[in-house]
């Protein structure tokens, strides 16, 4: 990793998980509610959410299947409409937010067009949002290093291992400057050790940038190792049962994971998932 | 090891039943076999079977039985040539025991494993086109062994004979059918379906109400209005032309229409999530993905426009084109004629698929069909 | 109520949409003629009088809907079935060819897979060929299979029959094909583990899973048998039959014969499609699809 390297110097922004909240913030959400209109009935995917995502922010959304997750990421991205309640997104709505290209969303799949090169995909939202040649080919060159996908411009998807596609695919997410990363159960496709390396990836990128990431997971370790706050949900309907705000150091290596408290946080979120379910059995 | 392969022994009794009826042929005009041909072909069917049985260097084998088995086949078809009709039953015994071995022949071919890359597509080509060549080896030998009537069936050499002397006319028939009426026709045609396919995208009321009649239309006999753009258009190429249009409309309207919603979910709410618009989610995601099936209509496309061209012509034209030229030429009896046509038009349908299909595999090289995936 | 508010309305507004186009079109293309009938008989009708004319022509450019209806219904209902006029007598000339052509077809269709998917050497040497024949206008080859048929005195049904036969046996083959070769390695590794024979794999497992290709490919055979039955009626000199209302129709400029003639064959396109939808249909029930 010629990452590691870079990390340290680029950590100058200066957010211990302490230090969190401070002030701004990017997503708000208040008694938010959505009601899908299916053929056997209402299905109530969001109920009553109350959340506020500061700026810089690492927020892990962990829940079981069918909890809402993805829809609230959807709402954010204004790829669905709530039917109840508010949510502001930069100050703004979320169409608003989604016009002036405030986020960049990374799907559960990769998701890259089979007809375009490596280098093609990742420019795609640049093209698309009017960058010039010459920008894009610096943004390319920037991206490609930060996900490590240096020398694989000209390589079709298809040519690539799963991995390797996810992280082109966040590549093409952080191409252009959107301050806020949705991102859906991005290495959930993945193994174990690919999903590590991605991991501790994913950190620095945070800690070298000043983005705000909202994380979806099914992984109790992935949510405790990145977040600086972890929003626990239930299903049916789908409900926020608990935000833990994380105590541990903004530099995380891997073995943290062995720390008494990481284990203690975990659990709490473990209770936190516990609770939600036996609320409606 | 490998047990008798009933084509091997059926050739060798044919092969004995032959020569117990010798000779193979009457004279009619020309002198028949001469003593040495028809040992020479006994010998090498005779040596074929061997071989085929034996099993030895399987490599080896297959080469020997080939040279064998057609030289052994053009001695036959070769020596009947002016005796047309002369043949008895010894020289079909034979010309079927020589059939037998060339299937054989292909069997081990399949058989082989082939090495390298190269040889494996040499054994892909060669094993159908020795079927085919074994086609024109029977048609030939019995048309003219039988003495079939040649306003039936000609052999296929005096249809290659016709079609290496009148190429001047079968170029023209070609110009006017093809370079004019087709190909006009199959650019306004698709052109005009994929226009209205975009239509019918932007306004979903159009593409509900166009799409079901787009596919019951697809289904009709729409050749039939040919009769009717003659009358309109004339009796040149124009007329021709708009039959075509309206035969590839159809298909390329519902395929594309069909490509359009091809795209997936994800892809759509990643261009959304761009704030595209829905121009340029309609170059950068949407065509990209609809490009197979659009190319499937191109396809099915090139062989409708083709016959659109050719029956059209049957109701009508100036004195020149494939389908001018077919229908007076069955009038006159020249079916030889007939067949050199045909054969120009199935050379310019295979040439015209085979072009679209290369610029379907250079233009959707990414789709898993022709990535092998 | 979801297929009417998606479907009925939105075809029927278009096809609406066509008429009105249908009649203005007829307007204009049989205007030029009609102005020289008038002025050849001398008469000066107003604008409403010279439409209601070009509408009304006995050989128009472009017959008006309600004209080719009137003819169709005319000789469809009104004319006696046996007479040579009749649309249904001669559809049913057309029909039965089509019918007995697509039914050996199919059948030939099917057996020639069967070989193929069983028979490496058939599948090496023939399959490269049914797929490139599908390339050529094999159409072509209509007038001179009609005409050979009548030199050795064989006319009728027989040729016809040949031609749709010959055009429905390649899809059917082809999309056989794709069928029996259909079942997932899955499936076939699981038939492998009960020790089944190829007879039981085949009954059990490839016919199955091949029934959706198959149908689809028959309609696909069926619409190709009409059109090799229309189309081998052109030469024979006009005796019954669809394509021989159309030459007819086309000889003597009855352009209003020929419409009907051409709407006859639709209704049968239709018809013959239909069929094989709803009998593909049910035997996907019978075989337990999802209704
Ligand atoms: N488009 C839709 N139409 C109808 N119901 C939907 C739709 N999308 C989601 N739902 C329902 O909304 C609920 C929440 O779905 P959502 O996809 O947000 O769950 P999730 O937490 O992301 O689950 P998973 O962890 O399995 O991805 C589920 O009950 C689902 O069935
Ligand atoms: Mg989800």
């Amino acid at each position: 990793m010629n990452v590691s390297a870079a990390a340290a110097s680029a950590n100058d922004v200066g957010r211990g998980a302490a230090t969190m909240s401070s002030g701004q913030t990017v997503v708000s959400a208040r008694g938010l509610s959505l009601v899908f209109d299916t053929n056997d009935g209402p299905v109530n995917a969001l109920a009553d959410i109350d959340l506020d995502v500061g700026k810089g922010e690492f927020v892990s959304f962990i829940g079981p299947s069918g909890c809402g997750k993805t829809t609230f990421l959807r709402v954010i991205a204004d790829l669905e409409k709530p039917t109840a309640g508010t949510i502001s997104v930069n100050g703004m709505t979320p169409q608003q937010a989604r016009e002036k290209r405030a986020y960049g969303y990374v799907f559960q799949a990769a998701g890259l067009f089979p007809w375009r090169t490596i280098e093609r995909n990742v420019t795609l939202p640049l093209e698309i949002m009017g960058y010039s040649r010459a920008e894009r080919a610096e943004r390319l060159h920037r991206t490609l290093e930060l996900v490590n996908l240096t020398g694989f411009e000209k390589k079709f998807p298809w040519q690539l291992s799963g991995g390797m596609q996810q992280r082109a695919s966040i590549a093409r997410a952080l191409a252009f400057d959107a301050d806020l990363l949705l991102m859906d159960e991005p290495f959930g496709a993945l193994d174990e050790i690919v999903r590590d390396h991605l991991n501790s990836q994913l950190l620095e990128l945070w800690a070298r940038t000043t983005k705000t990431i909202c994380f979806v997971t099914h992984s109790i370790p992935e949510a405790v190792y990145l977040s600086t706050k972890i929003v626990v949900m239930s299903p049916r309907p789908g409900r926020v049962t608990d935000v833990i705000q994380s105590t541990l150091p903004k530099e995380r290596p891997l073995d943290i994971r062995e720390t008494p408290e990481f284990l203690e946080i975990a659990h709490r979120v473990r209770d936190g998932l516990r609770a939600g379910h036996s609320y409606e059995d | 090891m490998r047990h008798l392969a009933w084509q091997s022994v059926l050739a060798l009794v044919l092969c004995l039943a032959g020569a117990a009826m010798l000779p193979l042929a009457d004279a009619v005009s020309a002198l028949p076999f001469t003593v040495g041909q028809t040992a020479a072909v006994e010998l090498l069917l005779l040596a074929s079977v061997f071989v085929s049985v034996s099993g030895i260097n399987p490599l080896g084998g297959a080469i020997f039985l080939f040279l064998a088995v057609h030289i052994a086949a053009f001695t036959l078809v070769g020596g009947i040539a002016g005796n047309e009709g002369g043949a008895r039953l010894s020289f079909f015994l034979l010309l079927a025991a020589a059939w037998l071995l060339a299937w054989r022949l292909n069997v081990l071919i399949s058989g082989l494993k082939a090495g390298s890359r190269g040889a494996r597509n040499f054994q892909r080509l060669i094993v159908p086109t020795l079927f085919g060549v074994w086609i024109l080896i029977l048609w030939e030998g019995i048309t003219r062994g039988a003495g079939v009537p040649f306003v039936l069936l000609p052999p296929p050499t005096s249809i290659a004979v016709r079609f290496a002397n009148s190429l001047p006319i079968l170029g023209a028939d070609l110009v006017q059918t093809v370079f004019k009426a087709v190909v006009a026709g199959y650019v306004i045609g698709c052109g005009a379906g994929f226009i209205v396919a975009i239509l019918a995208d932007r306004v979903p009321f159009l593409r509900k109400g166009m799409l079901p009649i787009g596919n019951v239309v697809s289904a009709l006999p729409i050749i039939g209005i040919a009769p009717i753009m003659v009358m309109w258009f004339g009796f040149d190429w124009p007329s021709k032309a708009a039959v075509v249009v309206v035969m590839t409309f159809f298909p390329m309207l519902v395929n594309t229409v069909a490509g359009l919603a091809a795209s997936g979910h994800m892809e759509r709410d990643l261009m959304r999530t761009y704030a595209s618009n829905y121009w340029q989610t309609l170059f950068k995601l949407r065509l990209p993905a609809a490009a197979p099936f659009i190319f499937n209509a191109l396809k099915i496309n090139s062989t409708l426009a083709l016959i659109g061209a050719i029956v059209a012509e049957f109701f009508g034209t100036p004195i020149v084109g494939m389908g001018f030229r077919i229908s007076t030429e069955v009038g006159r009896m020249n079916i030889d004629m007939v067949w050199a046509e045909i054969a120009v038009a199935a050379i310019a349908g295979s040439i015209f698929y085979g072009v679209v299909a290369l610029v379907e595999r250079a233009v959707t090289f990414w789709h898993p069909s022709v990535r092998g995936g | 109520m979801d297929s009417f508010r998606d479907k009925i309305v939105p075809v029927s507004v278009i096809v609406a949409a066509i008429l009105v186009v249908w009649y203005v079109a007829a307007i204009f293309m049989n205007a030029p003629y009609q102005r020289e009938l008038n002025a050849r008989a001398h008469v000066t009708p107003d604008l409403g009088a010279f439409i209601g004319q070009t509408w009304a022509q006995r050989k128009p450019t472009l017959p008006a809907p309600h004209q080719i209806a009137e003819n169709f219904f005319k000789n469809t209902f009104l004319v006696k079935i046996t007479s040579r006029r009749s649309l249904v007598y001669n559809s049913w000339v057309t029909l039965s060819s089509t019918m007995a052509g697509f039914a050996s077809g199919t059948l030939l269709g099917i057996l020639i897979a069967v070989g193929i998917v069983h028979v490496p050497v058939l599948d090496r040497s023939l399959m490269p060929w049914i797929i490139a024949s599908q390339t050529i206008p094999i159409l072509a080859i209509a007038p001179m299979v009609v005409v050979v048929f009548a030199a050795i005195g064989i006319t009728g049904l027989i040729p016809k029959a040949l031609i749709s036969t010959y055009l429905s046996f390649f899809p059917v083959a082809v999309g056989m094909v794709k069928g029996l070769r259909s079942p997932d390695i899955l499936h076939l590794d699981l038939m492998h583990t009960y020790n089944a024979s190829k007879v039981q794999a085949f009954w059990k497992l490839r016919v199955p899973a091949s029934m959706p290709f198959l149908f689809t490919s028959m309609k696909v055979a069926v619409a190709a048998s009409l059109v090799g039955a229309i189309v081998a009626e052109l030469p024979t000199g006009a005796v019954a039959g669809i394509g021989a209302k159309l030459l007819a129709g086309s000889y003597y400029s009855q352009t209003i014969d020929m419409w009907s003639a051409l709407v006859a064959g639709s209704v049968v396109a239709v018809l013959l499609v239909a069929t094989v939808g709803v009998v593909g249909r049910f035997v996907e029930l019978r075989m337990g699809a999802r209704p």
